[in-house]
């Protein structure tokens, strides 16, 4: 399963997923506490500086993940430019960028078993009251397991449709898609328990 | 035990399974993916707590960096980002409809799954989402509330779809529908 660490790889690889985290929760909670314009964008260029270092490709890379807040910049832009002032908009904008990439910055160079560690380690205090790291991890990678073959199975779904009908599958896929989840839950956990259950799989 | 946690994965994946179905354009222009039907069935279908450890599950792999939310998104950004109050508000509402299916046991199945998919995948995301928007955007509740407004129709159609699967899953596998069980 594709996830979103990046392929080029960087010397952030190798800094500790924990210690990043920890980076990240402090940077972020500054960026929303303190608002000097001066302070957000020294934030913002050292958060450039941090994307540029490792070259070019890395560079696009980061710029196609902040995709998603584009949209939310121009409707503030647009929302200030109607109330005449601009000053703020821009600012709000900056400090937006800026956390995002920061975010992005850690899941672009933290591989996905260095994250689930982290959340291992996190949980371990949780284990007194019944909730095992063991059955979280096992969730976690029947999930990673599991989604390219929903995905799978809902594209035969959609090309089923299409040979029978000159329109294309939108809603009218979901109900056997659905039924298909609850029958392979059935056969998933009698395979399982099978085998001794979740606690000694894992 | 087995059976509960195959399901609440399985049906995380069926959520990011969803948001990969091409997205539909309203006449308004606004796009609309299945993923939040996804989060309302999970509720309905799983009942309240299993539905609810579905979505945080979901959500969980999507911190962690899996590109599973709607047009391939995911990492840590989404959570500082304007759309964070709507992540936070996908598990809740997953419980408000669970709930609300689990209680109204007097009523036709569609109905209460209809009206849970109402509460919770409109009424309890919408908060959380709105309050959200208005913090990382700067905006007071009610302008928040206005960018919010143009994904109304979209959900609620979606909330009417929840209630019929539902229905139709009960019909097809009765003792699936966990929510009623």
């Amino acid at each position: 399963m594709l996830s979103l660490t990046s392929p080029v790889k960087t010397r952030y690889h190798r800094l500790p997923a924990a210690a990043k985290l920890l980076a990240l929760s402090l940077a972020t909670f500054l960026l929303f506490v303190i608002e000097t314009p001066v302070f957000v964008v020294a934030v913002l260029l050292a958060t450039a500086l941090l994307y540029a270092v490792p070259g070019r490709a890395f560079w696009t890379e980061g710029l196609r993940l902040l995709r998603p807040v584009v949209f939310f910049v121009a409707v503030v832009l647009v929302w200030h430019i109607v109330t005449n002032d601009v000053a703020t908009g821009i600012m709000i904008c900056l400090r937006l960028v800026a956390a995002v990439a920061l975010a992005n910055l850690v899941t672009m160079t933290t591989r996905l078993e260095d994250m689930l560690d982290v959340v291992r380690k996190l949980f371990a205090p949780f284990r007194r009251f019944g909730l095992s790291p063991d059955v979280l991890a096992f969730s976690v990678a029947l999930v990673v397991r599991f989604a390219p073959v929903l995905l799978e199975k809902g594209t035969r779904l959609a090309e089923a449709w299409r040979a029978r009908s000159a329109r294309r599958a939108r809603w009218n896929i979901i109900l056997p898609l659905t039924l298909i989840v609850l029958d392979d839950a059935d056969h998933v956990s009698e395979a399982l328990r099978a085998r001794g259950g979740v606690e000694t799989t894992y | 035990m087995e059976r509960n946690v195959v399901l609440i994965a399985l049906f995380a994946a069926l959520i990011a399974v969803l948001g990969l179905i091409p997205k539909i354009n309203l006449i308004s222009g606004v796009p609309i993916t299945a993923q939040s039907l996804g989060v309302m069935l999970c509720g309905t279908v799983l009942g309240a707590r299993r539905g609810a450890l579905a979505v945080l599950l979901f959500l969980l792999l999507v911190a962690l960096g899996l590109p599973l939310l709607a047009g391939g998104r995911g990492g840590l950004g989404l959570f500082v980002s304007p759309s964070a109050g709507f992540l936070i508000g996908f598990p809740i509402a997953a419980f408000v409809a669970g709930l609300v299916v689990e209680k109204l046991k007097a009523i036709p199945l569609t109905a209460s799954a209809i009206l849970g998919a109402v509460l919770g995948g409109i009424v309890a995301l919408y908060i959380p989402g709105i309050i959200g928007m208005a913090i990382t955007l700067e905006k007071s509740l009610p302008e928040a509330a206005m960018l919010a407004l143009p994904f109304l129709p979209g959900d609620l159609i979606k909330a009417g779809i929840a209630g019929m699967l539902t229905a139709a899953l009960a019909k097809a596998r009765p003792d699936a529908v966990l929510s009623r069980a």
